[in-house]
């Protein structure tokens, strides 16, 4: 009895989210928060806990699940090889590799390449999606579960300065947002096929966004899915559409949800609450001073942080818009700040991780670690450590101790 | 679009060859291997492929050959099911000390009858059990079929000739010609040709690549919002060359213009005016001596269609994103004799400096990527 009870809890465990995992784009809950307190506040280089090579070009965030790193890279001259890695926390050794053909075009802006949107994970498996358009999924162990070929199965499906939208898994479907100026469309794939469960048409614009989850206590979850047009939140499990937000948003940056309300880069910012039910959102504020550029918006303490491309960081109140300060960091940026402890990791093309505490009257760098690599993917925290991966490293800040 | 799809779709298929793929490999192994093969399209298989993945990647070190060899055949979904799985057995089985042949994945390398793809993977295995071997082979692949092979060659080849520049130029400029008769890739061709001039020898590079060069070109028509691109025009529906049509703000006739871009580039700007909003149209007589499968390769970052012989073969409505050299590869089937290529290139309304451009290039090859040019 002891061993069965034993056997059931290793197995659950074994499928199941651990508490600090970095399972997707901006984290766990899609707002590139972590729970972790011990990421380290003062970098020097002696919080390099190791840097190992790369098999190739990629821009897309680590997953972390446990003691395992997941990585993707695009390689070769046409950026036609597709990579997803899997290596060890604790030392970064390799555990597993696999190498898939691309299927669909792989022509990129030469910034960016294949492997330019973030996996995601359910626990039970990896699935990775390319500029390309080829998606997969693997388990855990490096096991092929399927493999779709998005970009050859609807032929116009690209976009030639390349598509870098994440990908997000819930109730049992992952949410691939193809959506370009030609055949333009958000597909749910069923986690456990790979086959669609449902395919929705949409708005033929070039969109380097990526989905978010809402989740709200007692209510389905919805997909949002936001482009040129707005904001459009769809059931996971059908595709059907819930509400729809027509007044514009940006392409680039994605939105946000905080405290129940939706942090969107549109008309510079503007926050809107979910009703009840599937009523269309009510707006609460907007504010043309906060303009984000290719990063997303972040909410951290009460506090709305957009960052543009030059490095100018906003800091404005999450109840009202008003902007509290302005700082410039050093450098130009693609990245995401991510959050541990209160404090935002910047990091900048060129390579400089910035941890900036947003909680005084103004913004103080507190310290600064200059990696000399082009970062343009947005970094993941877990297991008390800041993982960034550079165009050619994964490199693991902080978190010397075994989990 | 339904017919463009279909086209597109059967250029990956890869005809299986006279080899029985999988003849040499154990019942079980060989039927768990046809099931990854059967995967197709909108995820087709993928249930049954699940199950079959976890047997062929049990595979011993011994099978390996073996399981590269029945890759023929497989369409590009189903190479990726196998590469995966022969990737997890390779793994598993170095872990547990069990060494590949490279006497067996070398025969496999040499064999052009199998899937450049399968070939491609058997030489990545030798590299990880063999790489000074590997180095050693990869002249003999130069002419390879396979583009991978073939540009890995070329550019060791190329890394010979910048050796060679510390020494006597003329020998370095005759290996990196050498090396540019060889290469099919389009920036490796660039590099060479850059790298040649550097050493005082001009490469002519509209020739090297092979562009279609001389073009009947009629326009402009209408596209105001981008309704053009779906409206069909009288050159779609014949070609009449001496006809006069009425255009955008105007009669219209055919008018002949030939390149001489260096990039085989067809400028609607330069040919009728800089305009917004505007549909051109250029036609070309491409002479074949024999019936033979090629590629159209086109670069265009306009919104476009594709004719040849009438029949459409691709369009894309993007404008202005980016352009490359090869950018659509479309295979095509040519007729001996004339054969009659149109395209319709689509420029819109956008005012940014980015988006001037009302153009293509476009080049007809073998599936290697070696100008086929007209006989005419």
């Amino acid at each position: 009895m002891k061993l069965s009870l034993l056997l059931t809890t290793a197995l659950t465990l074994a499928g199941s989210l651990g508490a600090a995992d970095w399972t997707q784009f901006r984290g766990p809950n899609g707002d590139g928060l972590s729970s972790d307190t011990g990421v380290p506040v003062r970098l020097d280089p002696s919080s390099i806990t190791w840097s190992i090579s790369l098999p190739g070009r990629g821009f897309s965030s680590p997953l972390i699940l446990g003691d395992k790193v997941f990585v993707t890279a695009g390689s070769g001259a046409r950026q036609d090889r597709l990579h997803v890695l899997c290596f060890r926390v604790t030392d970064g050794a390799l555990l597993w590799e696999r190498q898939f053909w691309a299927t669909g075009r792989t022509m990129t802006h030469e910034k960016i390449g294949a492997a330019t949107p973030t996996p995601a994970s359910d626990g039970k498996a990896i699935y990775a999606i390319f500029s390309s358009n080829d998606c997969v999924a693997v388990d855990l162990e490096g096991r092929l579960l399927w493999f779709r070929g998005l970009g050859r199965d609807y032929p116009n499906a690209s976009n030639s300065l390349g598509m870098s939208s994440s990908l997000v898994v819930v109730d049992g479907v992952v949410v691939a947002m193809v959506e370009n100026d030609s055949e333009s469309f958000t597909a749910g794939l069923d986690a456990r096929t790979g086959v669609n469960r449902w395919k929705l048409d949409r708005p033929k614009k070039a969109n380097w966004t990526s989905p978010v989850v809402f989740k709200s206590p007692g209510q389905p979850n919805r997909v949002l899915l936001q482009s040129s047009q707005g904001v459009t939140a769809v059931d996971p499990t059908t595709g059907k559409i819930a509400w729809d937000l027509s007044d514009g948003a940006s392409t680039v940056p994605s939105l946000v949800v905080s405290q129940g309300k939706l942090v969107i880069p549109a008309n510079g910012i503007t926050v809107v609450e979910p009703t009840a039910g599937d009523a269309k959102p009510k707006s609460v504020w907007r504010s043309a001073q906060l303009r984000p550029g290719t990063a997303s918006p972040v909410v951290v303490g009460g506090r709305l942080i957009t960052l543009n491309d030059g490095g100018i960081l906003t800091c404005a109140d999450a109840q009202d818009g008003k902007r509290l300060w302005q700082l410039r960091l050093k450098g130009s940026f693609s990245a995401t700040p991510v959050v541990a402890g209160g404090h935002l990791y910047c990091v900048s093309e060129d390579g400089r991780v910035q941890v900036v505490d947003p909680s005084k009257a103004e913004g103080v760098v507190v310290s600064e670690l200059t990696l000399e690599q082009t970062v343009i993917g947005t970094p993941s925290i877990a297991s008390n450590s800041l993982f960034v991966r550079s165009d050619s490293r994964l490199v693991r800040l902080g978190g010397a101790a075994l989990r | 679009m339904a017919r463009v799809h279909s086209v597109l779709a059967a250029s990956v298929l890869l005809v299986a060859t006279a080899i029985d793929s999988v003849a040499a490999l154990p019942r079980k192994l060989a039927s768990s291997v046809e099931r990854l093969k059967a995967v197709g399209p909108e995820g087709q298989g993928n249930v049954v492929a699940q199950a079959a993945w976890n047997d062929v990647a049990k595979a011993k070190a011994s099978q390996i050959p073996d399981l590269i060899v029945a890759m023929d055949g497989a369409n590009d979904y189903a190479l990726n099911w196998i590469r995966a799985a022969i990737e997890a057995a390779v793994q598993r089985e170095t872990v547990a000390g069990s060494k590949l042949s490279v006497k067996s994945l070398e025969t496999v390398l040499r064999d052009t009858r199998h899937h450049p793809r399968a070939r491609r993977l058997a030489f990545e295995l030798m590299q990880r059990v063999d790489a000074s071997k590997a180095q050693a082979i990869l002249p003999d692949f130069l002419q390879d079929p396979g583009s991978e092979m073939r540009r890995e060659a070329v550019a060791q080849l190329m890394a010979t000739a910048a050796r060679q520049t510390n020494g006597t130029k003329a020998t370095a400029v005759t290996t990196y010609r050498q090396a540019l008769g060889f290469s099919r890739e389009a920036d490796q061709i660039e590099d060479i040709a850059k790298r040649l001039q550097d050493l005082g020898d001009k490469v002519d590079l509209a020739k090297t690549f092979g562009w279609v060069s001389k073009w009947q070109l009629i326009g402009p028509f209408d596209n105001t919002g981008e309704a053009g691109f779906a409206k069909v025009y009288p050159p779609e529906e014949r070609l009449d060359l001496g006809a006069g049509l009425t255009g955008k703000s105007g009669p219209v006739k055919w008018f002949p213009y030939e390149t001489r871009s260096e990039y085989g580039l067809v400028d609607f700007n330069q040919a009728i005016s800089s305009l917004k909003g505007a549909v051109g149209y250029a036609t070309a007589e491409f002479w074949s001596d024999s019936a033979r499968t090629a590629q159209v390769r086109l670069g265009c970052k306009n919104g476009w269609k594709v004719w040849v012989n009438g029949a459409l073969i691709f369009g894309r409505d993007e404008y202005h994103r980016s352009a490359e050299i090869d950018q659509y590869r479309m295979p095509v089937s040519l007729k001996a004799g004339k054969n009659i290529l149109l395209v319709k290139c689509a420029q819109n309304e956008q005012t940014q400096d980015w988006a001037k451009e009302w153009e293509f290039q476009l080049r007809i090859t073998d599936e290697q990527g070696t100008p086929i040019v007209s006989t005419r």
